[in-house]
């Protein structure tokens, strides 16, 4: 057994909260360049111009990136060869947001109860999805999300004679349906197969894969493809105002499911796709 | 078209603005978004005063992260107009002029807008930290205890924002 003492979490959650929110992985900036190139309209490339400034702009003054700097979403893989050693690891992790977020000068978006509705006032809490993996390492990855796209996401319970363009519909139905209220360029985040929950959050955790990741599966990865280009020719384009780019990325993620079923769920996020992971 | 618009926005002026114009924006505007707005909403419902100044104001749906030192306001970009379509409507009744925010409206806002000469405008989603630099000023003007969802009246100078909905019925979403 190998002994990691759930301050080190703490610590951890608490500085990724903060980086989350002012910097973009490489994979996301590099998408951006891309993207960029390919867009034709005026006011297209004028938003990606905004974009790419607003990002320079994060970094060197420690400005959010977005105000609403999320719900703080937490993949956490624990090796089952892991003894955590100190408090709870959950009140770890909340410990970790709260520092993070009230340190951070990062926005407190969380409210206590959906309906009465009393701000936490330090995001707190989390949430928070366990595995337990083989090995003897901790690894976490923190991925703060927003609401103006997750407000966008749906799930779509098909019949298994959908088939694959039942799945390419539902995923251009969302699409079309998020419109500019999801903030494109999106990133969409597609979860296939499963149960009711499970289609969910494998669409969440495909938002954290990075974006020059493929998956192995080759139906799997053209459709990926495939979709990318269904959705750019939608011509919502940034900020939805008309143009090529409406998608930086499609990433699907499969399971096993049903006989009766082919669960599809469609997580949309905006182009401040925030995710940083740690290995302890 | 671009334009550079002084703020408040008068009839005059919303009149004068077509869906598609590029708008800088310079002078006085009210921050307020979802509970805010079921504040107000409740308020005009039971008839009784609102603590600010409806008449030809300028409301943008945001919500900012809080200020480092030496910082006018966090970052700040708008939110999405759609959650506040519900209270809109009355609001347009009392004099709102213009609505900064970002995705689709309703087609009863839309009636709004057109019936009493507003405006709509969206703001880039996603870009508050370049936004936050076009805020010159900020303070707390009402329900202080919502945080981050508490009224501000804030100055901005070159505020960068397109028209969506104008008062000809024109809705830019929709020619897309």
């Amino acid at each position: 057994m190998r002994n990691i003492d759930t301050k080190q979490i703490t610590e951890a959650v608490a500085k990724m909260c903060v980086e989350a929110n002012l910097t973009l992985s490489p994979d996301m900036k590099e998408a951006f360049t891309k993207a960029k190139t390919k867009e034709e309209s005026e006011l297209g490339k004028k938003i990606f111009s905004q974009l790419e400034e607003n990002l320079e702009i994060a970094e060197a003054e420690k400005i959010p990136i977005c105000q609403d700097t999320g719900m703080a979403v937490v993949f956490v893989e624990i090796g089952q060869d892991v003894s955590l050693q100190g408090v709870n690891i959950t009140d770890a992790i909340n410990e970790g947001v709260r520092q993070g977020y009230v340190d951070g000068y990062l926005r407190k978006s969380v409210v206590s109860d959906p309906i009465e509705r009393i701000n936490t006032k330090d995001n707190t809490p989390a949430v928070i999805h366990y595995n337990i993996v083989p090995g003897d390492k901790v690894k976490i990855t923190l991925a703060p999300k927003g609401f103006g796209s997750e407000n966008m996401s749906r799930v779509f319970m098909l019949k298994p004679a959908d088939g694959i363009e039942g799945v390419k519909d539902a995923i251009l139905t969302a699409v079309k349906d998020a419109g500019p209220n999801a903030c494109p360029p999106l990133v969409v985040g597609v979860g296939i197969g499963g149960t009711f929950e499970k289609s969910a959050l494998m669409a969440k955790k495909a938002l954290t894969r990075s974006l020059d990741e493929k998956p192995e599966i080759k139906w799997v990865a053209d459709l990926e493809e495939e979709m990318l280009d269904k959705i750019n020719a939608l011509g919502i384009g940034p900020g939805g105002l008309g143009g090529k780019v409406t998608a930086l990325a499609v990433n699907i993620n499969t399971y096993a499911t049903h006989i009766a079923g082919l669960p599809v769920a469609v997580n949309m996020c905006c182009h401040v796709n925030r995710h940083v992971s740690i290995v302890l | 078209m671009d334009k550079i618009i002084e703020l408040p926005v008068t009839e005059a002026i919303a009149k004068s603005l077509t869906a598609g114009d590029y708008l800088y924006l310079n002078g006085e505007m009210y921050v307020a978004r979802d509970a805010a707005h079921k504040r107000l909403y409740e308020l005009l419902e039971q008839g009784k005063p609102l603590p600010i100044e409806l008449k030809d104001a300028c409301i943008y749906y945001m919500g900012p992260s809080p200020a480092r030192e030496g910082q006018v306001i966090g970052s700040a970009g708008p939110t999405t107009a759609s959650r506040m379509d519900k209270y809109t409507p009355a609001l347009l009744d009392k004099g709102l002029k213009c609505m900064i925010g970002k995705g689709k409206r309703t087609q009863e806002v839309r009636d709004g807008i057109v019936k009493n000469h507003a405006v709509y405008l969206a703001s880039v989603g996603g870009a508050g930290a370049l936004l936050s630099k076009c805020i010159t000023s900020s303070e707390i003007v009402a329900y202080e205890d919502l945080g981050a969802e508490a009224i501000r009246k804030i100055t901005v100078k070159d505020f960068p924002c397109v028209v969506v909905c104008d008062d000809k019925g024109n809705n830019l979403y929709e020619e897309i």
